[in-house]
């Protein structure tokens, strides 16, 4: 990053290019595109726009994308996802905004990576796989003085295959199955003190604050691994990752684990709101009075 | 321009010292290793007995009634810490905590929660920013601790500042101190009044005396003091200790508590108890002529690793720009300004002259993450040696701020909501982590201590110069993180059954001072834990009509505990009288809250598990 910030000042491009060509590999019987890693940084970003072969989406609020988005940007508000994320519904959205099957999608957002992480995991798993995550948030991309338009971007609708990835998800029966198999693992990654307060039996709690670090929303893939590590995962581990509501922490754990190569992870996107409202039991820890640390 | 450049020409504009280095407290391996150790544990390959003692070696202890959590002591020797140093600590609580730290009575910054198999990463980050939570807990030297006006206080005879900072560097990994029959602790002052060097293992104040003709710099030292089940008051050891002895006397002291300390009895092994059963006469004979042995003894190399030299601010502070006139503040009320209230409760004018030394007023020790920011760039930017040091009233104070400077010191903290008043007067009351982590708890006095600082803001208690002096501290048990022995009036929790109902309640306590003239309270009844407050807010309503003229409420309250009152309370019997209605419960039927402890809707049971001593 701190490379990136002199380089933008300096306007030296091509040693960025030169990175980017390294990290980006053209994608198996699709020439002109390339397969994005997990996660995308800016540098890349920067170059796939220059050269028109990537969709970046934006899920912020539409009123935030108007006041200025990355070049080339469309709006996915991720509220708007969330109204209807049917699979075949989410089809439909990555037609409106003229993906198709094998162009790569880059997600960002002003929420840490979160609601990115989201939107990213929901196009996955519609069969949309070449989607990667901005490194950095909007305010980060600003604040070193990256490309900003303003300008509404639509593109022509395009056709876009539905292959639902079965493997990406957990609903609850499959968690409550999962709690009493070997090898499968619930993460929690809610902040520690909701976690205390109650959380799915024999979950393990990977809060989404440490997953990301110093103006990236996911540190760096071997800091990833050796924390997860610490926590004696083993790597051939199936897990399902969880949060408060509607998947967005979760969300973000999901691709974390991937990065820290972990990769049989699912996201249980209906989270513990669901579970709650199944009825279903909790554990809780009522031993102390933890919530009084709190300096708000 | 960059953030960082801005900020150096800045300090430059306002004459800020370049950073102080790296004080390389940690040590990378030793993160690595903990994170190991932790998996064996998992596995099973070490005992837990013996993992325990690892732990507590490397500052994490067991947090209540949760095995799989911790809570990571930072030391922070002589309380003194950078603004890159709370930035760390800023991250590492957001990623691995609860999204906030905690200053604590002893001046460590403590982080809580954390998951056993994060220590490690926590460490990590610490170690970064030079600090470390080697031997913050288990049976060593603990963190040394500083009067955090050393360098600063008009009454001072010099500043103690380097020798607490060689002495803590001596000890820690020292293998002479690895397996003490117990921790040990080591205070400095500065002068007469601040510091709290009677109730420390080692005491130290700084004292100049001529000898042959020469002014000898020195310290008073005092031994065999501690606060706890049951606390000491430490002795003096010798009219002057001149300072080429320190390090014999600190080693000598250690060795024999090491040799001759209580193994087996977990309640008295503390250094105080031997010095009290051994008789303090004796003891004080063992202590000098140990230090001969040991000054006889010591090769060079070991006497070099004590470096006081080395630990000397050889920055030139840059001087202030003057004298500034200030808002007029010699009487606040509760509807003054906030600045000005603040002014008045919050800063106190240095020995350099125009420059002050700022409070930050926390709630028990209390701050978040996003305040630690705030409060790191006020540092590097408005304290002209851009460090803070922590308090024992678990505050910060922020140093070397120019008057000129303090309206933009205070308007800074206004917008993280840091600015409160009150940090130097008796609603800046003092708590232990009580039940909302310790193992040993029975109370929540850490509530407790945040719920008597708002209700005394609330009532502009901090603006009656007359309360100023007297301090309020409260401990979640008999153990005395809380410091409650040396409060104007302090409070130690426990559970009493009132009628048929098992109930929170504090044991209360008159009388007790720090510095050098320190004295223990002295307990006086039990208080339900809901009628903490409204007892003391009756203390200080009978005080009001009590005093003689120009008398503070801790000289009135002292008086009391002597039997010298003046008026229609002479003692402390007649207290009691007087504050027997104060401390009625309404029935329980009525009132079921107030049987239950602050921060609980549910029955009140006293619950502990295995103590590691939180102290
Ligand atoms: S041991 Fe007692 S005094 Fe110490 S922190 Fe725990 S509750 Fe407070």
């Amino acid at each position: 990053m701190r490379g990136l910030k002199k380089a933008a000042k300096a306007k030296v491009k091509p040693k960025i290019k030169a990175r980017a060509v390294k990290v980006a590999k053209k994608a198996k019987g699709a020439p002109g595109f390339v397969r994005l890693p997990i996660v995308c940084d800016a540098d890349l970003l920067r170059t796939l726009v220059r050269k028109k072969s990537v969709r970046v989406v934006d899920v912020r609020r539409a009123e935030d994308y108007k006041a200025g988005h990355i070049p080339t940007a469309v709006s996915l508000p991720l509220a708007r996802l969330l109204e209807n994320d049917s699979p075949e519904r989410v089809v439909q959205i990555l037609e409106e905004l003229g993906i198709t099957e094998k162009m790569p999608v880059v997600v960002y957002d002003d929420t840490f990576g979160a609601l990115a992480a989201r939107v990213a995991w929901t196009f996955q798993y519609v069969g949309h796989t070449n989607t990667a995550l901005l490194e950095m948030t909007f305010s980060q991309w600003k604040g070193l003085g990256l490309e900003v338009e303003a300008k509404e971007n639509t593109f022509k609708r395009a056709k876009h295959p539905l292959s639902v990835n079965k493997e990406m998800y957990a609903d609850a029966p499959y968690v409550e199955a999962a709690q009493s198999q070997q090898g499968k693992l619930l993460v929690d990654s809610r902040e520690r003190l909701n976690f205390l307060t109650e959380h799915i039996p024999t979950a393990r709690n990977i809060p989404y604050t440490m997953l990301g670090s110093n103006g990236s929303i996911l540190r760096k893939a071997d800091e990833l691994k050796r924390m997860i590590e610490n926590r004696g995962i083993p790597q051939d581990s199936e897990i399902i990752t969880y949060c408060g509501s509607v998947g967005t922490l979760s969300g973000l754990a999901y691709y974390a684990l991937k990065l820290a190569g972990y990769n049989n992870v699912k996201l249980y996107p209906k989270s513990f709101k669901e579970w709650k409202s199944l009825g279903k039991p909790k554990d809780e820890f009522k031993e102390a009075n933890y919530w009084d640390l709190s300096a708000e | 321009m960059t953030r960082a450049r801005a900020a150096a020409a800045s300090q430059k504009q306002r004459g800020v010292s370049p950073p102080k280095p790296n004080p390389k407290w940690g040590r990378e391996e030793e993160t690595e290793y903990f994170a190991k150790k932790v998996k064996l544990f998992r596995q099973g390959k070490i005992s837990e007995d013996d993992f325990r003692r690892f732990r507590l070696q490397h500052g994490a202890y067991g947090s209540r009634l949760h095995a799989d959590y911790s809570m990571v002591r930072i030391k922070v020797p002589s309380g003194e810490i950078t603004a890159d140093q709370i930035e760390k600590i800023a991250s590492l609580s957001e990623a691995f905590s609860i999204g906030s730290a905690h200053v604590s009575t002893r001046q460590n910054i403590q982080l809580h929660w954390v998951q056993l198999e994060d220590v490690s990463e926590v460490m990590r980050g610490l170690v970064e920013s030079g600090l470390t939570t080697r031997e913050a807990c288990g049976n060593t030297v603990r963190n040394v601790m500083c009067s955090h006006f050393a360098g600063v206080c008009p009454n001072e005879a010099f500043d103690a500042t380097p020798y607490s900072m060689a002495v803590a560097r001596f000890f820690l990994r020292n293998p002479m101190c690895q397996n003490l029959p117990r921790k040990f602790k080591v205070n400095f002052g500065c002068c007469e009044k601040h510091g709290l060097v009677k109730v420390a293992d080692i005491g130290l104040v700084p004292a100049i005396k001529e000898i042959d003709g020469r002014q000898v710099k020195g310290f008073r030292v005092y031994l065999g003091g501690g606060l706890g089940a049951a606390s000491f008051i430490g002795h003096p050891l010798e009219d002057f200790t001149p300072e080429d002895r320190v390090l014999s006397t600190c080693m000598a002291t250690v060795r024999l508590f090491d040799r001759h300390g209580n193994r087996e009895n977990m309640a008295r092994n503390r250094m105080r108890y031997l010095v009290h059963e051994t008789g303090w006469e004796k003891f004080q004979k063992m202590v000098l002529k140990e230090r001969t042995a040991v000054e006889m003894t010591t090769s060079l190399a070991t006497a070099a690793s004590y470096d006081v030299e080395s630990q000397v601010d050889k920055r030139a502070l840059p001087k202030s720009n003057g004298i500034v006139k200030l808002p007029m503040f010699d009487k606040v009320t509760k509807d003054s300004p906030a600045f000005e209230r603040w002014l008045h409760t919050n800063t106190v004018p240095q020995k350099q002259q125009g420059m002050f030394t700022v409070f930050i007023t926390l709630g028990a020790g209390d701050i978040t993450a996003s305040q630690l920011r705030v409060l790191a760039s006020a540092i590097r930017e408005l304290s002209a040696e851009g460090v803070a040091r922590t308090t024992p009233q678990q505050n910060f104070a922020v140093r070397y701020v120019r008057g000129s400077d303090l309206k933009e010191f205070f308007d800074r903290l206004s917008t993280a909501g840091l600015a409160n008043p009150g940090a130097l007067t008796v609603a800046s009351a003092v708590g232990c982590s009580g039940t909302t982590s310790c193992n040993l708890a029975i109370t929540n006095s850490h509530r407790l201590a945040k719920e008597v600082q708002r209700r005394f803001l609330e009532l502009g208690l901090d603006t009656d110069d007359s309360l100023a002096d007297a301090t309020i501290k409260i401990s979640g048990c008999p153990n005395s993180c809380g410091q409650h022995e040396i409060a104007t009036i302090g409070f130690f929790g426990g559970a009493t059954r009132i009628g048929n109902t098992m109930s929170p309640t504090y044991t209360m306590l008159f009388g007790g001072s720090a510095g050098e003239q320190g004295e223990l309270g002295r307990a006086i009844m039990r208080v339900p834990a809901k009628r903490v407050i409204d007892t003391i807010l009756k203390i200080i309503e009978t005080y009001r009509t009590e005093r003689s003229q120009g008398e503070t409420l801790h000289q009135w309250v002292v008086r009391i505990v002597k039997g010298q009152g003046a008026g229609n309370v002479k003692n402390l019997d007649d207290m009691k009288k007087v504050l027997v209605p104060a401390i009625q419960l309404p029935p329980a039927e009525s009132d079921p809250d107030a049987y239950r402890d602050y921060g609980s809707d549910s029955k009140f049971t006293a619950k502990t598990a295995r103590g590691e001593c939180a102290a």
